[in-house]
């Protein structure tokens, strides 16, 4: 068995830890263990050493054999690298992702900073909403004038509203 | 601008003059970012590695803030320029690896670079002297919201900022310090706080990052997480354990000079003998002693005005920058003489330590804060 950080080396040191109830296991050459301080075990975190590794089986119970349709990558291309391959695989191999992030992260929802872009369109979006409900209430209550200017301002939100 | 220009100028995190700079080297903020519909700069072919990088570099030398930068493909980068801006902090080791299709722009003060192509299509990285990681990040925020109106970043509404590596998505944020902990080694506690740090869910790595070892006393102290939390709640959380970390290196400092005089004594005395003296000395020999002198100047065993002599000699004894002022590739050995004979001559002139006074004034100070705890007691 050869080792999981060098690829080379045969493992020596055999490590399971369990983390969050999970089991994770690791093989080391003996070299790698050095290095990575695993002969000291307060100051060793395996989950800090390798993501890539119980982090790629959680990927493997998830969609198999799949490949994205965009860039070609496939599941045993992520296992190699622990990267994925475009930002559309976020989507292809969304299966088995959010174990895997969970077990990296605080939680798997951003809740940090939104793109101009897309903050705009969502305002825009919110905006034509708004404006639908108005509409809707103005016709109910037959207040003709007043729906008529608002079906103006939707039609001029709405050709933008589908190029965002 | 051409890079020697650049490079002539130590950068502005290299002054020294930011909050709680002598324990506080620098203050580092990046954020990954990549373009939709492109594969990874890791994955992608070379054609599309170039469409990107055509379709980004002009976005990023148009920002206000690169106007006077310099900016360059990394194929036409030597091996030793490339390396001398790894010794800089300004592009990763792993940017210093790439060829055709990647590039890097900095501004002229070497406080903002952005890598284009490493890991990711975008790396935007400021950095700065000392403690003060939000403006840093302020500086890299603008420009990532500037760049943001221009290219359509890949962004996704649960995962947030999509990054090659799942480690980076969400706010795509690595926020970092390096610290100069030498009281903490000296004292032995660090593998204590190392360990407290890690288990808050933030990382302590080397001089060089991932891997690295901690020469020189130098740690780098960064956050982990990047998705479900805000940016601005990172911030805060490393912030007050850097703080906490800052604390304790001064703690044991004052502690060192109390109850461990000789031992300081006795390293300083040491480091400044063979640096004085030496014939031949490897970077990491003198990365290390080097701190130890760092720490003197800190603790007053040596006048305040050899403060930046040391701090620049950190960096003029790297591999890559004595090369360059060589103006030549040299072998090892070659680097190890050259190396110190620049220590020699330029501190020829260094005083001896004293730490007489620095011992004695710790004591007072320890003195009147006991009689003022015992007299609030009473």
């Amino acid at each position: 068995m050869n080792c999981d950080v060098c690829k080379q080396k045969t493992a020596t040191v055999f490590l399971t830890q369990i983390v969050d109830g999970k089991m994770q296991k690791v093989n080391l050459c003996e070299s790698c263990s050095k290095e990575k301080g695993v002969t000291d075990p307060k100051g060793f975190a395996l989950a800090d050493l390798l993501l890539g590794l119980g982090a790629s089986e959680e990927m493997e119970r998830g969609s198999t054999g799949q490949k994205c349709p965009m860039c070609g990558f496939s599941q045993a291309d992520f296992k190699k690298t622990g990267r994925f391959g475009c930002s559309n695989c976020y989507e292809i191999f969304a299966e088995g992702l959010e174990a895997m992030l969970k077990g990296m992260h605080k939680g798997t929802t951003h809740t940090g900073k939104v793109p101009q872009r897309l903050l705009k369109a969502r305002q825009h979006a919110e905006e034509l909403k708004r404006l639908q409900r108005e509409l809707r209430k103005a016709v109910d209550d037959e207040k003709y004038e007043t729906a008529a200017e608002l079906r103006d301002r939707i039609k001029h939100l709405e050709p933008g509203a589908a190029g965002v | 601008m051409a890079l020697h220009n650049i490079l002539t100028e130590s950068g502005e995190w290299l002054s020294g003059d930011g909050p709680h700079s002598n324990i506080v080297i620098s203050s580092r903020v990046r954020l990954a970012r990549n373009l939709r519909n492109f594969a990874f700069p890791g994955w992608a072919k070379k054609a599309d590695r170039i469409a990107v990088l055509e379709c980004v570099k002009p976005q990023v030398e148009s920002l206000p803030e690169m106007a006077d930068a310099y900016s360059a493909y990394s194929q036409d980068l030597s091996a030793l320029e490339k390396q001398v801006l790894v010794e800089r902090h300004l592009v990763s080791r792993e940017h210093a690896a790439k060829g055709v299709g990647s590039a890097v722009v900095m501004n002229r003060k070497q406080t903002l670079s952005i890598m284009i192509n490493e890991e990711d299509h975008l790396r935007i990285q400021g950095i700065r002297s000392g403690l003060q990681l939000r403006n840093v990040f302020k500086l890299v925020d603008k420009v990532d919201t500037a760049l943001g109106e221009k290219l359509d970043f890949a962004f996704h509404q649960q995962y947030g900022f999509l990054t090659a590596c799942p480690t980076n998505v969400g706010t795509g944020m690595r926020a970092s310090a390096m610290m100069h902990l030498p009281g903490l080694v000296l004292s032995e506690q660090i593998n204590q706080v190392i360990q407290a740090v890690s288990k808050v869910g933030l990382a302590v790595r080397g001089l060089y990052g991932e891997g690295t070892e901690a020469l020189g006393n130098l740690f780098q102290i960064s956050n982990q997480i990047t998705l479900g939390e805000k940016e601005d709640e990172i911030l805060t959380r490393l912030n007050k354990v850097i703080e906490q970390i800052l604390q304790h290196e001064v703690n044991s400092r004052a502690s060192l000079l109390e109850k461990k005089a000789v031992l300081l004594l006795d390293n300083i005395g040491r480091a400044f003998g063979i640096l004085r003296h030496a014939h031949s000395m490897a970077s990491k020999e003198a990365l290390n002693l080097l701190s130890c002198l760092k720490l003197g100047v800190d603790l007053g065993f040596f006048p305040e005005d050899g403060r930046l002599l040391v701090d620049q000699l950190f960096m003029e004894t790297q591999p890559a920058h004595l090369q360059k002022s060589s103006q030549q590739k040299l072998q090892a050995e070659e680097r190890d003489t050259l190396r110190a004979d620049i220590v020699r001559a330029k501190l020829a002139k260094f005083p001896k330590p004293d730490g007489k006074k620095a011992i004695e004034r710790g004591r007072e100070e320890r003195k009147e804060k006991d009689e003022k705890d015992s007299g609030a007691a009473a």
